[in-house]
């Protein structure tokens, strides 16, 4: 058992932790219906500075092969990472399907 | 083992000290303070080394404890009342994270009227938070099941807050001589508390999180399935108490001379020994009667109880608990076991010793007459039922 489970619902009741406590990423409803505004990040804008990564309340941005990136599932979309950027490398977009 | 004079909230306190829980939080509320005090004054003294946290509320108390549990500490607190009803929101939470805090509460009237008194509609108004629920019938007891409750609420199938019910002043107030284990009995009895449920820097998890529609059936399923365990975990507990400390309790009931017995009364908490002085009078007047006390109502003792009275002509529940607009909830319950058992006998509710009203032995025999009647009734002890004519 390992959790993979956020494409994956479980269904059984092995597969559920005796105690509401898993490692991170187990049993994980995504929230990205929650967004209206989705954070953009322009990597050529971008520092890696990582200012962003720490004021992010989410925990969903991340670095990865040296850029940043953002984990669309859980972004709710408040965009303070927009905000405390001071390099204006991060826009805020419509989500086209609300 | 030394023996000591005391009363049962000092008794419980000797047995929460022999049990090194490491947080205590607590907030003072009559009748239950002085376990509190004596708990402060152990770690004041050093013969107990423990975080003692004052705190500003009963909800605080258990937020508190559950906070340590969830680092892997043993936690304790203790409370009556109007504040285990302030705590009310909490003890859900404990229950559903699986945290083992254990508590223990002196049974008291709620208001209004304003009451400090004994009863049991405190603890019994929270039997579906998910607490396991014990109840002490004296000091002895009450000081065993201190020590018992950790290792029954820490236990791997088990990981369930334990809420231990004193009644207050008759019990947490009165004086008895009871033996106190020695710490190295008590360090043999009890291991430290193990748990993987918790924050951890070696194996970092989510604590406490949400669980939608799609999953938390399953939870909830599991915590219902972790009290079950509760029995085996008591049998568990107590065969190895009887083995360090030579005392032998006999798991969520105790029955006394209900094999043969005609009329059963069914109680809980200290009233029980007063109710066996009833029964042996009544047995030297050749009257079949019999008591089944209930030392546990969570997990409830279906089978216990289905067992005990499967040849009695007819039973009695009394209790210090009113549902009102119902009954007794402890008779609410006993019905049922006897309904899934296919035991179909009349039993009666007597409501008693509401706000600390004594009961007294010939209210017993009352009862016991009472019951010849074959007839299903909740009565009020003093005041009567509907149709009691008292």
């Amino acid at each position: 058992m390992k959790p993979f489970l956020r494409e994956n619902i479980p269904t059984d009741l092995e597969e559920i932790p005796d105690a509401p406590a898993y490692e991170a990423g187990y049993l994980v409803t995504k929230n990205a219906g929650w967004r209206n505004v989705r954070p953009v990040i322009d990597p050529l804008k971008c520092t890696v500075c990582l200012n962003c990564y720490l004021h992010c309340p989410d925990g969903v941005i991340f670095r990865k092969d040296g850029r940043v990136e953002i984990d669309y599932d859980f972004c709710k979309g408040c965009g303070i990472c927009k905000k405390i950027c001071r390099l204006g490398a991060i826009e805020m977009e419509a989500e086209k399907n609300g | 083992m030394a023996k000591k004079f005391l009363s049962g909230n000092e008794a419980f306190a000797y047995g929460v000290r022999l049990a090194r829980p490491q947080v205590i939080s607590a907030y003072p509320i009559t009748p239950q303070t002085i376990v509190v005090e004596k708990l402060s004054e152990f770690v004041e003294d050093g013969s107990l080394k423990a975080e003692f946290i004052h705190v500003e509320s009963e909800h605080s108390a258990l937020s508190c404890a559950m906070g340590a549990s969830s680092v892997g500490a043993r936690a304790f607190t203790a409370t009556s009342s109007q504040g285990l009803l302030y705590m009310a929101e909490c003890l859900p939470y404990a229950a559903g994270g699986r945290f083992p805090v254990v508590m223990m509460n002196a049974n008291r009237s709620t208001a209004l009227p304003w009451n400090i008194y004994g009863d049991q509609r405190d603890s019994i108004s929270q039997l579906d938070s998910g607490w396991i629920q014990a109840y002490a019938e004296n000091a002895q007891e009450a000081l065993d099941l201190a020590l018992m409750s950790f290792y029954i609420a820490e236990h791997k199938k088990v990981s369930t807050p334990f809420m231990a019910n004193l009644d207050g002043f008759v019990l947490t107030h009165t004086y008895e001589v009871a033996d106190v284990p020695t710490q190295e009995q008590a360090d043999e009895f009890l291991p430290s508390f193990e748990t993987e449920n918790k924050m951890s820097l070696t194996s970092p998890k989510n604590l406490a999180f949400s669980a939608g529609p799609d999953t938390n059936t399953f939870f909830k399923y599991k915590e219902h399935i972790g009290l079950l365990n509760v029995k085996e975990a008591v049998a568990e507990a107590e065969k190895r108490f009887a083995e360090i400390f030579g005392r032998q309790y006999s798991g969520l009931t105790e029955s006394y001379k209900t094999d043969d017995a005609e009329y059963i009364l069914i109680t809980l908490g200290s009233i029980s020994g007063l109710v066996r002085e009833v029964v042996d009078k009544l047995r030297n007047e050749g009257k079949k009667a019999g008591l089944l006390r209930l030392r546990y109502i969570r997990p409830f003792p279906n089978e216990e109880i289905a067992d005990a009275l499967k040849n009695a002509k007819a039973a009695a529940v009394l209790e210090k608990d009113i549902s009102f607009g119902n009954e007794g909830t402890v008779y609410s319950n006993v019905n049922s076991a006897l309904h899934k058992a296919g035991i179909s006998i009349p039993t009666s509710n007597y409501i008693g010793g509401l706000g600390g009203k004594n009961i007294s032995a010939e209210e017993i025999e009352y009862i016991f007459s009472d019951l010849t009647r074959k007839k299903s009734e909740v009565k009020f002890l003093g005041i009567g039922g509907e149709d009691s004519g008292s």
